[in-house]
């Protein structure tokens, strides 16, 4: 079991270094366009929305980004991870291998963009004057969750997109809908408490909440969100990994 | 010492619309009843066992079920009914060009390749010069692979394959890589790791080179098991049933 971590672990670090080199090689601007991406989508939102939700929605700015750092995380995790597994048919088809590493290793990739964007997330906050308090470690749940949900949404769409290749325009339309309806730009309180509750069947919105919460409110989200930010989690990675122990063996007949 | 021993392997094939299906396409077919699964049995009901030092030379025309035979025992496909237990490290010299990345360097191909195949840093830190050496690719480490013709891509893919010793070798076609010169020089190489006393399993097409290296034979058709039995003897049979074939071709297409 033991040698079998070590060696997983050489081949895990030699995809995630190919992805790495891969994504942001032959870009001039590199890993900075990463970080400079979402933040050009995050002045255009400004622009466009803050005359309409800026003036009655406090630290306005950070309300937008906790809404877009999260989902850009698990776009850039999904639709990267999505092809992970049919990019290396030809390798699995031959040789025996460990399949979810493909998938874990895309999310690897963006989990460290993802870690530039938070660093960029954090100075915006204190430049809008929100003091940064011990509370801000709480962020860890959502983060660790998220990453978890990440990686169990990945390994369901890399076993579609196996089985049906046109997955992949399926789930373009479906982002654009998850983006309205994950409380990116406006604010929840022109609905009533009843459609406020659905918002939680969003797994994306309640680790965006959660963000919100800590940081703009300064407050501890209550044990509802907690237990729904985990339980999305557990519950894709664990849908994600049955999926792959049970098909494990015929992916092969779909390459 | 019994290093390879099937017992009663049967592995049932699936074709049919299972690739390069859309889920619209398929719930479609689905709906008129016309989605078609075809299974078969690639391989039925085989037996053998094979000795430390042993070289086994698989025969059997195209559609035998040789090369899913390899996957079984590689571990790359389960076999539906039996058991195949194995003693020792695999390795698998297959036609691999193949899974190699155009965006990567000949290096970072090279280490990957090895991280795929399970070797560890620290032995492909040690034997990369040997590996390109034997390649000959040294004045091409630097090159993206898409810049590489295909016979230096398959001689890199034989070289890091062969580099290593295991106990138990697999060889799909492979020494028929390259140029004549290189396919002498792998031949060489086969054949010195052969002698080291390792169990190896080959498929080719050539009796002449199933004589030559092996000790013993197992003679696929249809996915049964025709024989299996010292290779002198098998030969013969094999070829007059070739002889036998092409003339009952010959004659029935005269009548």
């Amino acid at each position: 079991m033991l040698s079998r971590l070590k060696k997983n672990q050489f081949l895990f670090e030699e995809l995630v270094k190919r992805d790495f080199n891969k994504k942001y090689r032959g870009a001039i601007l590199g890993i900075f366009w990463s970080v400079l991406s979402p933040l050009l989508s995050l002045f255009v939102m400004q622009i466009a929305f803050s005359r309409f939700f800026g003036a009655s929605t406090p630290h306005y700015i950070i309300y937008l980004f906790s809404g877009n750092i999260v989902l850009s995380f698990f776009r850039e995790s999904t639709t990267t991870g999505m092809s992970a597994l049919s990019g290396n048919a030809a390798i699995f088809s031959k040789i025996p291998v460990s399949k979810y590493l493909f998938v874990l290793s895309k999310n690897t990739s963006a989990f460290i963009n993802f870690i530039f964007v938070l660093i960029v997330y954090f100075l915006f906050v204190i430049g809008d004057g929100i003091s940064v308090t011990p509370r801000f470690l709480l962020l860890l749940f959502p983060i660790v969750c998220l990453t978890v949900f990440n990686i169990g949404a990945g390994l369901i769409l890399s076993a579609l997109y196996m089985f049906f290749r046109d997955v992949e325009y399926f789930y373009h339309v479906f982002l654009m809908l998850l983006t309205y309806l994950s409380a990116i730009f406006y604010t929840l309180d022109r609905f009533s408490p009843l459609q406020q509750t659905l918002f939680l069947l969003n797994p994306i919105y309640t680790y965006i909440s959660y963000f919100r919460i800590v940081v703009i409110q300064n407050a501890t989200p209550d044990w509802l969100l907690h237990f729904l930010c985990a339980f999305y989690a557990a519950l894709a990675v664990g849908v994600g990994a049955w999926i792959y122990k049970k098909y494990n063996y015929q992916f092969i007949y779909y390459v | 010492m019994t290093t390879v021993e099937l017992k009663n392997v049967s592995v049932r094939y699936m074709t049919g619309d299972l690739r390069n299906i859309g889920l619209k396409e398929w719930i479609l077919r689905r709906i008129a009843g016309q989605y078609k699964v075809h299974t078969f049995w690639a391989n039925r009901n085989i037996s053998f066992s094979l000795q430390k030092g042993d070289m086994l030379g698989i025969l059997g025309t195209n559609g035998a079920g040789k090369s899913t035979l390899l996957k079984a025992i590689s571990g790359v496909m389960l076999p539906t009914e039996g058991e195949v237990r194995v003693r020792g490290t695999i390795a698998a010299l297959l036609e691999l060009a193949s899974g190699f990345d155009d965006d990567l360097t000949v290096r970072e191909n090279a280490y990957l390749r090895g991280a795929f195949l399970g070797y560890t840093r620290k032995f492909m830190d040690e034997h990369y010069d040997a590996i390109i050496e034997f390649a000959g690719l040294q004045d091409f480490q630097t090159y993206y692979f898409r810049q590489l013709s295909s016979g230096m891509k398959s001689r890199l893919a034989f070289s890091i394959a062969s580099e290593l010793a295991p106990d138990i070798m697999i060889l799909d076609e492979v020494l028929s890589v390259g140029d004549g010169a290189f396919k002498e020089k792998s031949y060489q190489k086969i054949t010195g790791i052969l002698e080291r006393g390792i169990t190896g399993l080959l498929v080719s097409h050539s009796t002449e080179q199933v004589r030559s290296i092996c000790n013993k034979a197992l003679w696929l058709d249809h996915g049964r098991q025709v024989a299996f039995g010292p290779v002198g003897e098998l030969c013969d049979r094999y070829e007059r049933f070739l002889r036998d074939r092409s003339q009952g071709k010959i004659q029935s297409s005269n009548g």
